[in-house]
């Protein structure tokens, strides 16, 4: 019973140690998060979004101009130590200003921008509707498949 | 049929969107992005002497201009004759800001072509220049007694703008 | 030839379109044929002297004559002859002169080719092109002179522009003008059908060839850009919803959308006021494109050197020419006849589905393009709007286009039958299903990857099967060399068409799917790898061409051990603008482009080398150039090259044309 007891505490306590130390590598794991090329990857997703603010109209990902080059190693150094992306972006914003981002935020200025194309489109439906229903109302009384007085000179 | 003025009416909604870009100064022209809040924390040394330290709190209750400048950067000679003016004239303190640059080269320059500044501090590798949104030289910062920046130009000053925008801007600053 | 002269010609010229402009126009309300009888005439004029000004701006170019402030601005004596050539649409003024150019030549070529239109037709719409002309050259003449001395003479000029300095740059200008220019002869049409109070399908019948070859060169002209950026900006980017990219692309939308509602005007007499809009709204995009760039409202690698006067000047331009052809739109339209009837599910409806959603999609560009604009106007901050945007707008936009590509034309016209199609296609729609999913799982690509994968394959495979359909009709009658031969262009046009738009679209899905790069910094003697290849830096030499002195890199590309192929990346240094390039080493293949680019060197010895590995990008290229061939073949179609029968003066021709419905000539009623 001793033994049971004790076996019972060890059992816990090396299991405990064991739940510990796999929690503590999958910890490591993922905060480790990439590898090199994928770090790579990450910063030059994140990059192409970011504009380059001394050239006429290209990313930081692609900038070979000093202030972008280094931007893009500020990035690479916050994301490899776990930064968010969002975070990275804020730190953007917050020295340069929503100029800096090529995805342009959803606030009170931009809502006629991101909801435009839907608005768009909702147009286009009514528009088309109204002419369809003068369609009909123009065909109910000329059964025939083209109306005559086609194009009377003004 | 009214709806056949709709494309009209689009039209020239739009002209008038256009007409008004138009007059825009320049749509290169990035407004700095930290106006009216507090200017960054930051210490750096100071160029002429390393062993001394200077930061934004140092001049807290004084309105100040903060110049960056590098003596890699042609444009900034072209200001430097007006600054050295506008610094005997002694109406607010100038701090330079040597961005990006070697200390002796940058310490050279100064001796060449004058030292309009109380102090100027050194910034190596352009961190901290990177806080301030410094995107190019030169540029010069307008801060006030709380230590909030209130104006930001990219290029070198010209005389119009210091008559027009800087002074007025400082006077007003002062009186508050 | 002194510059002076071309100043004069230039100004002969302006007083010619504007006799154009008005003469005939007056001449065809008054019915008086003599006026009228002047519009070819003064359209010859009018070409003959604007081609001597521009003859004359090249020789300037070709002498290194930089007494010009034009040329001293775009040449250098080191400039090799053919980019002086080249040099003379390389900035503002030249550009400009090779679109008054261009318009004059098309003016002419409708002048040339309209013997079977009825004069006061001709008369009209060479009126309305002269027109425009007067205000381009009087554009030219008031504000952007590109005969303009500079004295005294700098000794050498400060050379064209090094990323101008390329085969691209010499004919993507052209061929793009060629397109927006184009326009303006549908736009043409429009207006003399508007000023005439008839819109027949005579008229849609006689716009159609015009404006098929306007967007056929408007296609090759943004191909060339996309194409020419690719390989000489160095960064394997090749679309990047630049503000001009947008402004060359909104025409293309729109026109795309005119030749479809155009086909439905000229078959069924329906759309014709929706046609009408769409030809005026073509042209002022074309025209707007052109404010755009030379106004200064926009940043772009683009823009011309920028003068808000000079945008100011074309704003005013734009809102005579396009407010005044709306208004004529807006008194006009209400008149104007409903045509054929047609169901809910028909061809008619399909096209306008079509048409709806190309529209729309112009609008979402238009927005995303002068959205910064307009808040920085209205004081409202400074914001970008970049290709994320653009791309999460665009795509879903276009996703109901490629949908309905392949159901439409298996819609009969007036009545269609949901079932019929349905039986037609639903062998096909699982055939890119499966097609589509097993490509997915195998390459394990993304959803989205997928899902373009699927539209494209149906939209290629649902060309083949409409062609086929068509090819079996008759089998009992006639022999396949028969049957192949009965296929109208028009027809083969359509069918080759979209086939060039399903390889695009295979291209853009695949190339942004599943592309990779690289970037490193490296030394002599690394070796990078991407998407299966490995790049071995190996050596680096100086070179020195006629203006300009470059580093030259030597890479070795093997994969799985095996060489592939050697690469020659360069840095260049252009002298006389001190402005680095960078040229892009690219090994182009059906699969994938391998793209090699240098970029700084650090004061280590070492370099930032960008590698990337483009799955299928070619087609992207290919795509383009098939859609343009398919547009060529239905411009060639033998309704348009026949002759009036009847002779064109009769009046009564056209009141029983539009009676019917359907043009008078022979010609299939269903394409």
């Amino acid at each position: 019973m001793l033994d049971g007891f004790w076996l019972k505490r060890c059992a816990a306590r090396h299991g405990g140690v064991a739940i510990l130390a796999a929690s503590l590598l999958g910890l490591a794991a993922l905060s480790h998060a990439q590898t090199a090329s994928e770090l790579d990857e990450h910063v030059n997703r994140l990059t192409s979004e970011l504009r380059c603010l001394v050239c006429q109209n290209q990313t930081i990902a692609d900038s070979q101009a000093e202030l972008a080059v280094q931007l893009k190693k500020e990035v690479r150094q916050q994301l490899a130590h776990g930064v968010s992306d969002e975070q990275v972006r804020d730190f953007m914003v917050q020295r340069y200003g929503d100029f800096v981002l090529y995805r342009p935020p959803v606030n009170q200025s931009t809502w006629l921008l991101w909801g435009g194309p839907a608005l768009l489109l909702l147009l286009g439906a009514v528009l088309v509707g109204l002419h369809w229903r003068d369609r009909r109302k123009a065909f109910q009384d000329q059964p025939d498949s083209v109306l005559p007085q086609e194009d009377a000179s003004a | 049929m009214k709806r056949f003025l709709l494309p009209l009416a689009l039209f020239l909604a739009l002209v008038s969107t256009l007409a008004l870009g138009l007059k825009r100064n320049d749509p290169q022209d990035i407004p700095s992005a930290l106006l009216g809040k507090p200017a960054p924390t930051f210490t750096l040394t100071q160029l002429e002497d390393a062993g001394k330290q200077f930061s934004p709190r140092d001049l807290k209750g004084q309105v100040w201009l903060l110049n960056v400048w590098a003596s890699w950067c042609t444009s900034c000679r072209k200001e430097h004759p007006l600054l050295l003016d506008f610094g005997k004239q002694g109406l607010v303190p100038i701090i330079g800001f040597n961005y990006q640059d070697q200390r002796e080269a940058g310490r050279q320059w100064l001796t060449a072509h004058g030292n309009p500044y109380q102090l100027t501090v050194f910034d190596a590798d352009g961190r901290v220049g990177m806080d301030l949104g410094v995107i190019g030289v030169p540029e010069t910062f307008v801060i006030d007694k709380q230590g909030r920046i209130r104006f930001k130009y990219s290029g070198p000053i010209t005389p119009e703008l210091l008559k027009d925008k800087l002074l007025p801007l400082i006077k007003e600053l002062k009186r508050a | 030839m002194t510059p002076e002269l071309g100043n004069v010609a230039l100004i002969l010229a302006l007083g010619l379109s504007s006799l154009l402009g008005v003469l005939p126009i007056w001449g065809a309300h008054k019915q008086d044929a003599r006026w009228m009888a002047l519009a070819r005439p003064l359209a010859a004029g009018q070409f003959a002297f604007v081609a001597l000004a521009f003859g004359i701006l090249v020789s300037a170019f070709v002498g290194n004559d930089f007494s010009v402030a034009y040329v001293a601005g775009n040449a250098n004596s080191l400039l090799p002859v053919y980019y002086r050539v080249a040099g003379t649409w390389g900035g503002h003024e030249g550009s400009l002169l090779l679109w008054q150019l261009m318009l004059a030549g098309w003016t002419l070529g409708v002048a040339l080719f309209s013997r079977a239109l009825p004069q006061a037709t001709v008369a009209r719409v060479l009126g309305v092109l002269g027109l425009v002309s007067v205000g381009f050259l009087s554009f030219t003449l008031f504000t952007s002179n590109p005969f303009e001395r500079v004295l005294p003479a700098p000794p050498d000029g400060r050379d064209l522009n090094p990323l101008l300095q390329d085969f691209g740059m010499i004919i993507h200008p052209p061929m793009l003008y060629m397109g927006y220019v184009g326009f303006s002869v549908a736009f043409a049409f429009a207006i003399a059908a508007l000023i005439e109070g008839r819109l027949d399908a005579a008229w849609a019948k006689w716009s159609r060839p015009w404006t098929l070859l306007a967007w056929v060169f408007l296609t090759l002209g943004i191909f060339l850009g996309s194409f020419w950026a690719y390989y000489e900006l160095g960064w394997g980017g090749w679309w990047f919803w630049d503000a001009v990219e947008s402004a060359s692309f909104m025409p293309w939308l729109v026109g795309t959308a005119l030749i479809h509602s155009l086909s439905v005007s000229e078959k069924r007499g329906s759309f014709k006021n929706w046609t009408v809009l769409l030809a005026i709204l073509a042209f002022s995009l074309s025209l707007l494109g052109t404010f755009l760039v030379r106004s200064g409202v926009l940043t772009s690698v683009h823009a011309f050197a920028s003068d808000p006067r000079r945008g100011l000047y074309i704003l005013v331009f734009l809102l005579i020419a396009i407010g005044g052809s709306l208004a004529l739109y807006a008194w006009r339209a209400p008149k104007v006849g409903l045509g054929g009837r047609f169901s809910l599910f028909s061809r008619e409806s399909m096209l306008l589905i079509n048409n709806v959603f190309l529209v729309v999609t112009t609008g979402t560009v238009l927005l995303g393009t002068l959205y910064p604009l307009a808040l920085d106007a209205l004081g409202l901050g400074k914001i970008s709007v970049g290709p994320p945007y653009f791309e999460a707008v665009f795509v879903p936009l276009m996703l109901p286009v490629l949908l309905f590509m392949s159901v439409g034309p298996f819609v009969a016209w007036k009545q269609g039958s949901v079932k019929r199609v349905w039986l037609e296609l639903r062998g096909t729609a699982l055939v890119c299903v499966a097609l589509a999913l097993s490509i997915a799982l195998a390459a394990k690509t993304s959803v989205a990857v997928a899902a373009g994968l699927l539209l494209a394959l149906w939209v290629l495979l649902g060309s083949v099967l409409h062609l086929a359909q068509r090819l079996q009709a008759g089998r009992d009658r006639a022999t396949l060399g028969q049957r192949w031969r009965a296929v109208p262009l028009s027809f083969w046009g359509m069918v080759v068409a979209h086939i060039g738009v399903g390889v695009f679209v295979l291209g853009v899905t695949l190339v942004k799917g599943l592309d990779h790069a690289q970037d490193a910094s490296l030394r002599e003697g690394d070796t990078i790898s991407a998407g299966g290849y490995q790049f071995a830096f190996k050596s680096l030499e100086k070179r020195k061409g006629p203006n300009y002195v470059a580093g030259r890199a030597t890479f070795e590309v093997s994969r799985d051990g095996q060489h592939v192929v050697t690469m020659y990346p360069e840095k260049r240094l252009y002298i006389v603008q001190r402005m680095p390039m960078t040229e892009a080493a690219i090994d182009r293949g059906f699969t994938r482009d391998l793209y090699v680019s240098l970029g700084e060197a650090t004061p280590n010895g070492a370099w930032g080398v960008r590698v990337q590995v483009k799955p299928f990008i070619g087609w992207v290229w290919a795509g383009c150039l098939v859609m343009a061939l398919g547009g060529l073949l239905a411009a060639s179609d033998r309704r348009y090259r026949q002759r009036a029968r009847a002779t064109s003066a009769a009046p009564h021709a056209h009141v029983a044309e539009a009676l019917q419905g359907a043009p008078l000539r022979a010609g299939p009623l269903t394409t």
